[in-house]
């Protein structure tokens, strides 16, 4: 990902079914939603509550929506995302692991691993929960467990310089060693 | 069976503490240390150099915009904050090596003289051809003597 930019953001949505005379205070309910803006963010907020819930836009309202931004943007962590994912033949849980900056990093890198592996779009994937795994031993994929292993190092053995592209008759050949 | 010497390529690894130059995006020719190895293409890096010309805040960085340096921060912890790799940074006096080094010198030059004038271009080939001509005679001259 680019750095210091990132196409979604992190919201937490708090909406209630409309008070009525039989419930003058309808319970709360909160959802952290990933989303690229507000409009987007209720949307989801509705289309899971619905599911859930028997609260519809038409008779509740959004009480609160404000982001919610990263405690450590700084900071390099492991995420577990589960997720649950509509293929073209059925529906299936996964479990994925990323490591990110930001837990909006981790989401936005899901979508696009899930785009790129299973060619899914954005509304067949329902991120259920999204974890930091503070504990090495937490990690459980092969590929982020690769990455922690003490004193990692590894060369970079073969570099096409982009300079050396431009031109097409240049007089020496392009080392690619360092 | 002949005895094959095998040697291991001294390559420059991406590993923490390692000096980068970068050279892509919008920090191009900024100096920094790699802090942690986010993933086989990305690295968070942080650069803190008092000369501000070089000197570029701590970010994530795709490893294909950068050029990894032969200095290395021997001792730098993996994903240490940026006051640590401050003083580490100062301690190894890694700028001053940078701006010594053949490589770090070259930039400047070229950097120089892309911003010199036609006229100013011209006396630097003027200035170059005396100084191979003083070269060249001052050899002549050796040679004539060793005979």
């Amino acid at each position: 990902m680019e750095p210091g930019y990132c196409r979604l953001t992190e919201y937490q949505v708090i909406g209630r079914h409309l008070p009525s005379e039989a419930n003058p205070a309808p319970k709360l309910y909160r959802m952290r939603i990933f989303a690229p803006n507000t409009v987007v963010a209720k949307s989801r907020f509705w289309y899971f509550l619905m599911k859930l819930r028997k609260v519809k836009k038409a008779n509740g309202e959004i009480v609160s929506l404000n982001v919610i931004h990263e405690k450590r943007p700084m900071k390099v962590k492991n995420f577990g995302i589960w997720i649950r994912y509509d293929s073209r033949s059925g529906t299936h849980n996964m479990y994925k692991e990323y490591r990110e900056m930001s837990r909006t990093d981790a989401v936005e890198a899901l979508y696009q691993d899930m785009a790129a592996r299973h060619r899914s779009r954005f509304r067949s994937v329902h991120i259920l929960k999204v974890v930091e795994l503070e504990k090495t031993d937490d990690v459980k994929r092969p590929y982020i467990k690769q990455l922690l292993t003490k004193d990692l190092k590894f060369p970079l053995p073969h570099r096409v310089s982009k300079a050396s592209g431009t031109k097409i008759f240049v007089g020496k050949r392009p080392s690619t060693f360092y | 069976m002949g005895d094959a010497e095998i040697k291991a390529s001294s390559w420059r690894l991406v590993e923490v503490g390692r000096i980068v130059l970068i050279h892509g995006g919008d920090a191009a020719g900024k100096l920094a240390t790699i802090v942690e190895i986010i993933d086989h293409k990305r690295a968070l890096i942080d650069g803190p150099a008092t000369d501000t010309k070089i000197a570029v805040p701590r970010q994530s960085i795709a490893l294909a915009q950068l050029i990894l340096t032969p200095l290395v921060l021997e001792k730098l912890p993996r994903g240490a904050r940026t006051g640590v790799v401050k003083a580490q940074w100062e301690k190894a006096g890694i700028e001053a090596k940078w701006q010594e080094s053949a490589w770090a010198k070259k930039r400047s030059q070229k950097e120089k003289r892309r911003a010199l004038t036609d006229f100013e271009r011209f006396k630097v080939m003027r200035l170059k051809k005396q100084a191979g001509f003083q070269v060249k005679t001052s050899l002549a001259k050796l040679k004539a003597a060793a005979k």
